[in-house]
């Protein structure tokens, strides 16, 4: 299925690329503005998300979005009282907004958590830590991508 | 084929140390939103889930979605309490399982 229209999201990151770097046409990706906020509101609930204690770290432009390296680290002293229950990880634009969940306790010393990721096409990224208190905090980067992931079609 | 599991771990810690573990388990990781030359869509087949248990409580347990790149590849904390055995357990799509232990030393 092709899209046809041209969204401003898309001409705007066109802009940017074209600023930077020569990129690839963006796939049509089918999944709907704030897909994201769903997906985390579904794991959250209602609870308030503040910013900050969470560190979000990858490449701010990457070549070839099928292996994007993440690192998310949470800012916490991981001792019975007080501890990282789980971390996820939250994308904007491939087709399914999860990325990966994974959970952690006191017995985990280092909230530090390293992964491999697929993205689909420029967009944001969001990672969220849950506490031991029951508090969320979150961190956002923002990665573009010039081969993109997920949609491409076997030939 | 069975599929290969890397897992990498210090062989001796200090007790109360920080260890990290590495882990990568081969998978193709088909995420199930593409589609072949008839346009047909390739049936989702990924990995779902990882855990890891130190001398049988777990420490660290993790979800994938197929976002995921393929052979999936995750680095995590563990404190060396007592001497013993890592054991990892990946769980996934189409009956998909595979195990692999790792032995650690605590001084």
């Amino acid at each position: 299925m092709l899209k046809l229209t041209i969204t401003r999201r898309e001409v705007l990151a066109g802009g940017l690329a074209a600023a930077g770097v020569a990129t690839l046409p963006e796939p049509a990706v089918a999944s709907a503005p704030g897909q994201m906020e769903t997906a985390i509101r579904l794991v959250v609930g209602e609870a308030e998300i503040r910013k900050g204690r969470v560190t979000l770290d990858l490449p701010p432009l990457v070549e070839n979005g099928n292996t994007v390296p993440i690192t998310v680290s949470v800012d916490s002293p991981m001792t019975k009282a007080d501890h990282v229950k789980a971390i996820h990880v939250f994308n904007e634009k491939n087709p399914q907004a999860n990325v990966v969940s994974a959970q952690l306790g006191p017995r985990a010393g280092k909230a530090v958590v390293s992964t491999r990721i697929r993205l689909a096409g420029t967009q944001k990224l969001t990672a969220i830590a849950e506490m031991s208190d029951g508090s969320y905090w979150s961190d956002s980067q923002e990665v573009i991508v010039t081969l993109a992931a997920c949609l491409e079609d076997l030939i | 084929m069975a599929p290969r599991a890397l897992i990498n771990v210090p062989k001796t810690a200090k007790r109360g140390a920080v260890i990290e573990i590495k882990t990568l388990i081969s998978h193709i990781m088909e995420t199930g939103f593409r589609h072949d030359t008839n346009g047909e869509v390739i049936p989702r087949d990924i990995v779902t889930s990882l855990s890891c248990k130190f001398n049988g409580e777990e420490v660290f347990s993790a979800q994938f979605y197929p976002a995921m790149a393929a052979n999936p590849f995750v680095t995590f904390h563990t404190v060396a309490t007592e001497s013993g055995t890592l054991a990892f357990h990946w769980i996934g799509d189409n009956g998909f399982e595979a195990t692999e232990e790792a032995k650690i030393v605590v001084e």
